[in-house]
Parts: C-alpha cells; structure tokens; sequence
C-alpha cells in the first residue's frame, strides 16, 4: 500500500513540475522587462497596445460567429441523423474527424484556389475574406462540436422523445426548440467555449487570410519581435483559454451531477 | 363503422414482413390488447395507428376518417412508451401541459387541466418536480396523464410495464385499466405478457409472426384457443400424443388408456393428433363420468397456493395443478395416483 502511494505520488509531482514549471518560468520571465526588478511592464506594454485590442476584438467577433454558424449548421444535423439516418452515422462521424487529420495549412491553401477564382471570388473581398474565414473555422472545430452535441443526443432517448412531442400535437420547431435544444444546453454551451478557446488561439488559417489583424498572428509576431511582452501575452492567453475550460467544467459537472438523464435545466 | 378500423394493412421492411394483412374493428371506449411473442408485430402495429409508420398497403380509419397519411402530429392519438419518454428538461407540470400548450390552451384552463390530470394518477404532490426525481412507476402515470390531457381519440401504450419492476407492474395495470374505464377511452395496448392482457382487455388480438392467431374475449381466447399457437402462448397447456383417434364417437387412446373428448365439428386435427388440457382442469382421484388416466408422480412443486404435479402416464407426462389444501398430505414422487377429468374440458387438436 505505502509503496503503492509512493509511486503514484511521485509521478503525480513530477507531472506536476513538468507541467507547471515552463509556466513559472515563463511568468518569472514576463515579470522582468524593468531591468533589475520584477514588474508587470510587459503586461502594461500589452494591455495599452491598439493592436492587442484590435485583433482581440476581431478574433472574438470570427468566433462569435463561428460558434452560431456551427452550432446551427451542426445541432439540427446531429440530431436528424439519430433520428432517421442511424445508419450514416459512422460516415457522417468520419467525416467530422476529417479536420483533425487534415492540416489546417492543406485546408487554407485548398481554400484560397478554390475561393479566388470562378465561380466564388471570396478572397477578392474583406468581407469575403471573413467569411471564407469563418467557414474554415467551422470546419476546423467540426470534430468536437460535432462530437460534443451528438454525446449530448445519445444521453437523451431522441426517437421516444421526438415521437412522444408529434403524438402530443408538436411540429419540428416546437420539437427542436422546445425538446431537443433544452436537453443539450450543456453540450451547446461547453463546445461554443471550446471553439471560442481555439478559433481566439487559431495562427495557420487566420495568418494566410487575413495576416495580423487577427489574435493568432498578433501573438506570433510579437513573440518575434518582443521578447517579454510576448511572455506575458503568453500569460494571458493561457490564463484565457483555462477560464473558458473552467467553464465549460462548471458547466459539465452541473449536468452530472443533477441526474443520470442530462437533466439540463 | 367501428370507431378504430384496420383494413388489410400490411408493412414490410425490407425483405421482413412485420404485419400481414391485419384487420381489426375496435368499438369506441373498448381495450383491445395486442398480444404475442416479441417480433410479432405488435409494436409496428401500433405506430402505423400512431402515423410513425406507413402502412405499405391497407386503410387504418379513426372515427370515419381516414388517417392511414395523416402525420402524427395531426391525428390526437395519445401515446404512452415503455420508456416513458418524459421531457427530462421540463417539470411534471409542464410535461401533462405540453400538448395543451401546443394547442394554444389559454393559461388558466391549462393549469386546472393539469391538476385534474395529476389528480387522477394519484400525484398532485409532485407537479413542480423533474422526471427524474421520480421513479418509474411514477414517471409512468405522468407519461400516461400527459397523454391522456389532450383528450385523445385513442390511447396507446406500447409495452408500458415491461421497464417496471413486478410489485409496480401488478399494480399499474389495474390502474390503467381504472384509469381507461373512467374516462371511457378507447385503447390498444401492447404486451407480450399474457397474464397483463388477460387481466385488463375487453378483446384480446393475439398475433404471431406478422399475422393475427385470433381476436376474441379473454375467456373466450383462454377456453378455446383457435389453434395450438394461442393455445400454447395463452396459458399452460398438455399436449398429450393420442392414437385411435374416433371423432365420431369422441373417444381416443392416450399411452393405451381410453379418453373420451367433445369433438367441436370443424376443428382441425393435424397429422399426429394431440388431445389439449389445461393443467388446472385436472384433479386427482376418480369421479362420477369423468375420464381417468392411471399414473405414477414424478414430481411434485410446492408454489403455496398451488401444487404443480409433473405425472407420468404410460411414458407421457402431463402437468397437473391442484388448489393447495391444509388437510391434504402432498403426494410424493413415484407414488400411483389417478387424474381425473371431465371429458367436455379437453379437446383434440
Ligand atoms: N424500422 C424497422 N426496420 C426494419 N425492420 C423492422 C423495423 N421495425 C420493426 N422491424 C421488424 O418487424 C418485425 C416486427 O417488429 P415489432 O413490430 O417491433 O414486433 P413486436 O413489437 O411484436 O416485438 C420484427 O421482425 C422487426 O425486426
Ligand atoms: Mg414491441
């Protein structure tokens, strides 16, 4: 038993240090661009950059849009699929792996050939641009969102529950929106932050597209350029992506331990 | 016109023929049990009357309408699953109120029907709970009072009892049944449980294989059972191989041991002739007219109540069951006893 306990004790602090000590360092590191004492300057560098604002306002906003358009696109498309298609599960499943084998550097240039001629001259445009963006974005957070709703449908009984609202006089919206969608709140809620989380992160797609306005981009140059500041952005960034997976904790543990029925409420 | 017609439905899947040629006349405000062996075609049966299902050939008629393409949602047909289905996100409130609230029910009226609703199944107390803070039996009176506040034309109820344990189930379905005769509703209800469709229905529709067996009484499907099939799944039976068979004068030979029948003319007897009795038919010792067959005990099941004989008969058992009594020692294996019986309790087939 105490043996036992050693080792995993052992493993679980040099896991611990592996894991945290980069960390310190990186933050011990930020805290030094007053030469010969600690201050939170590279911090204050960041904070008062127009830029850093700029593209942090603007990767929020591709994201915002992002998560409504996958979740629209993805939601109703999952939940079809259990109900009358079972059988195309398995491919459909497949195909939203695809993103994760596919690097997103093949994904960006496949799109920009195939976007910038005829018929579609997406690229020609900003706003075009944004969109074909956007759309990437989609297709890259295309396995968890996926993912994420149809765990959320399987924890629910799809076909009794849909049959029991039309026998009870319901049509599809009041189905979807009254039976459906309430039960997956958790799944919805906790793939939007994961998406937000990525697409905020994102640097392969958003730097061919759009270069630096974007957050991704921003951070890569600065952290060719500045070399606390971009300690202290990294900082920020993760503290950033932990907040929105604390959330989506919060959110998961919620369901859990209400019920055994995804009693989302 | 009967208020629930089926004429001549059929649905196949694929290359599977689930129901064949099905057709059935319930009156309004009967119960008419669905019952057979799982993979019969019970279930299908019923969701082509739901709309889940699309008859491929036949004309399913409601209250002189016909409904056989109307979607679901259209028919106000009430439906209760045997896994309850209950929206786990809303309350018992708002799972009876859901169909009133498609129907645009104004908000008081709704509230009242709610109440009486979940007065009937005996649960006011737990209107502002969720399902699953319920538990089974009675996240199926909720199921079953939110199909009932819409005031369907028909109720159905597809195996409604099989996720619940025994004590519940017993009790549940005389509630349904309670339930059914107050509100005069008319019913199909689905089991595979022989006892649950004899206890309950006004007709039973027994079925196997896609294709109806026999429609009919409980009493009338238990005592006589159109062919071996109902025969065998309704109730326990003996089939006893029989020779010397005399349908003129109703006589047979069982294991060289003469047995007289009443032969109902018309009834068809297969190649190899079995004489058909039920085990409670039986009594031991001899009477006045009865038949009595001369056989050694082979063993004998206490079950409280009742005592089950296994008696061999010259190389042919038979199950035997007595009414267990106080006063009576119990007969042990391999002593001789005579079973009796009266020659109009047996038929051959
Ligand atoms: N959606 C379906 N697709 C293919 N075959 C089906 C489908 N539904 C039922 N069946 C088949 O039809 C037959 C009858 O099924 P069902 O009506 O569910 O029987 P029961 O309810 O009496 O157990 C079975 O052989 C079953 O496999
Ligand atoms: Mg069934």
């Amino acid at each position: 038993m105490k043996r036992g306990s050693f080792w995993s004790w052992l493993w679980v602090i040099i896991g611990t240090l592996y894991f945290l000590l980069p960390l310190i360092s990186t933050f011990d590191f930020s805290l030094r661009a007053k030469k010969g004492e600690l201050s939170f300057l590279a911090y204050t560098r960041v904070f008062t950059d127009p830029n850093f604002w700029a593209t942090m306002r603007f990767s929020l906003l591709i994201a915002l849009f992002t998560i409504f358009l996958s979740i629209v696109l993805i939601a109703p498309t999952a939940y079809w699929i259990r109900l009358r298609l079972p059988k195309l599960r398995g491919i459909v499943e497949f195909i939203s792996m695809l993103p994760y084998v596919i690097p997103a550097i093949v994904w960006v240039f496949g799109a920009i050939r195939t976007f910038s001629g005829t018929p579609f001259f997406l690229t020609n445009t900003l706003f075009g641009t944004y969109v074909l963006l956007t759309t990437g974005y989609v297709v890259l957070s295309l396995p968890f969102v996926y993912r994420s709703i149809d765990v959320g449908l399987a924890a629910i009984d799809v076909k009794s529950l849909t049959e029991a609202a039309q026998s009870l006089g319901a049509g599809w919206g009041t189905i979807l929106f009254k039976v459906i969608f309430p039960n997956l709140k958790v799944a919805i809620l906790s793939s939007s932050f994961l998406t937000l989380a990525i697409v905020i992160g994102e640097y392969t797609i958003a730097s061919f597209l759009v270069g630096i306005k974007a957050y991704g981009p921003y951070m890569s140059m600065i952290g060719q350029n500045k070399t606390y500041e971009s300690s202290s952005l990294a900082i920020i960034s993760f503290l950033l992506t932990w907040a929105f997976m604390g959330v989506i904790q919060l959110l998961t543990r919620g369901k859990t331990s209400g019920s055994s029925m995804a009693g989302a409420r | 016109m009967a208020f629930l017609t089926l004429k001549n439905v059929s649905k196949v899947f694929g290359n599977t023929t689930a129901v064949e040629d099905f057709n059935l006349e319930v009156e309004k405000g009967e119960f008419v049990s669905f019952l057979g062996p799982s993979g019969c075609g019970k279930t299908t049966t019923l969701r082509m009357i739901a709309g889940f299902e699309l008859p491929t050939s036949g004309i399913i008629t409601l209250d002189g309408e016909d409904i056989t393409y109307k979607s679901p949602n259209q028919r106000n047909v009430g439906m209760v699953f045997q896994s309850y289905a209950l929206f786990p996100n809303l309350t018992i409130g708002q799972n009876i109120g859901f169909g009133l609230q498609v129907r645009k029910m104004p908000k008081e009226e709704m509230e009242k029907r709610i109440d009486e609703m979940l007065s009937i199944v005996h649960l006011e107390a737990h209107k502002n709970k969720y399902p699953h803070q319920l538990s089974g039996g009675q996240q199926q009176r909720i199921a079953l009072a939110r199909a009932l506040a819409i005031n369907p034309r028909v109720l159905l109820l597809d195996e409604p009892l099989s996720a619940l344990d025994a004590k519940i189930r017993v009790e549940l379905r005389l509630e349904i049944r309670r339930i059914q005769q107050e509100m005069g509703i008319t019913t199909i209800y689905v089991t595979h449980d022989q006892e649950e469709a004899l206890l309950i229905s006004d007709r039973i529709v027994v079925m196997s294989q896609g294709l109806i067996e026999q429609v009919g009484t409980p009493d009338k499907i238990y005592n006589y059972p159109s062919n071996e099939f109902v025969a065998q799944f309704v109730g326990q039976l003996n089939l006893l191989p029989i020779t010397d068979v005399d349908l003129e004068n109703g006589k047979c030979l069982l294991a060289g041991q003469e047995v007289r029948f009443e032969h109902t003319p018309g009834r068809i007897i297969s190649e190899s002739p079995r004489l058909a009795i039920r085990p409670e038919e039986l009594q031991i010792g001899t009477g006045e007219g009865r038949n009595a067959l001369k056989g050694r005990v082979e063993s004998a099941l206490f079950l409280g109540a009742v005592v089950r004989l296994r008696v061999d008969i010259g190389g042919v058992f038979l199950s035997a069951d007595f009414f267990n009594e106080r006063s009576r020692t119990l007969p042990h294996s391999g002593d001789e006893v005579v079973i009796s019986f009266p020659e109009y309790s047996c038929w051959v087939m």
